[in-house]
């Protein structure tokens, strides 16, 4: 049994892990630099998820974000980068109105979100894996199928979409 | 302060998910864009499992593995959504030259 202080000291390093992480996404002026901040952010989200004992979300998410994702949007950014401009991310034209909507956003969720503080008993710490396998081929089978079309759906458009027209 | 509970992991989701809506909006490169909604599909995840392990368990099962397995689903259907979209933006800006969404404005009234 891990001391009483552990949990929350992870939690906070890891929350100021994953606010810098998607502030640097939004903020760096370089696009390679906010893509690699990308991975940043997705493995501390994955460390998130295991201190909510979430053990195969948090591998899912290595290995399709950090791992897939993050491959695929750096491949985007070397194929759409015409010269290396030192401001490569720029911002548009209406990012003050942008500010005040994510603000706003934020403002409406925030006593919604601190309502739930009475909830605050979590479920017990056993290993859920062998459970989400019987549950994904049980009571959500068709879900299952259905996003397996959807993959093959998605593999074959962006295919299709990315081919050079010949 | 010092117990972690579930309005925790909810608001520190609620922050991650404005950062990414700003993200989203404000700017400039499309490769970005689809970035910063990468960011709020993970925000909504966190919440959605932090929100299924507070659950009491169901009556028919142990624990409640209805967050975990929407994730799974979230997950999915955002690489589906990544690549396809990835796609678009490559497709573009093969015929555009841009992917700049300023000058991206064919459809625009």
């Amino acid at each position: 049994m891990a001391p009483f202080f552990i949990e929350p000291l992870v939690f906070y390093a890891l929350a100021a892990l994953l606010i810098l992480g998607a502030l640097a996404v939004v903020l760096l002026p370089r696009i390679i630099h906010a893509a690699l901040s990308l991975v940043l952010f997705f493995v501390a989200i994955a460390g998130v998820f295991i201190l909510l004992h979430a053990e195969f979300i948090a591998a899912a998410q290595v290995i399709i974000y950090a791992g897939a994702i993050t491959v695929l949007v750096l491949f985007a950014v070397m194929l759409t980068q015409r010269s290396q401009s030192p401001e490569s991310n720029p911002f548009n034209s209406q990012h003050i109105v942008a500010v005040f909507v994510a603000v706003a956003t934020f403002a409406a969720l925030l006593p919604a979100l601190l309502a739930a503080r009475g909830a605050s008993v979590p479920g017990p710490d056993v290993d859920l894996i062998p459970a989400i396998g019987a549950a994904m081929l049980g009571q959500w089978i068709l879900p299952f199928e259905i996003a397996s079309v959807l993959l093959l759906a998605a593999l074959i458009g962006a295919i299709v979409i990315a081919k050079e027209e010949s | 302060m010092l117990t972690i509970g579930l309005s925790h992991y909810l608001v520190l989701s609620a922050i991650v998910f404005a950062i990414g809506l700003y993200g989203a909006l404000g700017k400039r490169n499309a490769v970005v864009i689809l970035m910063s909604i990468e960011l709020m599909f993970n925000a909504v995840n966190v919440a959605v499992v932090a929100v299924g392990r507070y659950q009491p368990a169901p009556p028919g099962g142990p624990f409640n593995l209805g967050g975990q397995v929407f994730a799974l689903f979230v997950i999915t259907v955002a690489a589906a959504e990544a690549a396809v979209a990835l796609a678009i933006i490559l497709a573009i800006y093969r015929t555009r030259k841009t992917v700049s969404i300023d000058d991206l404005n064919l459809m625009k009234w």
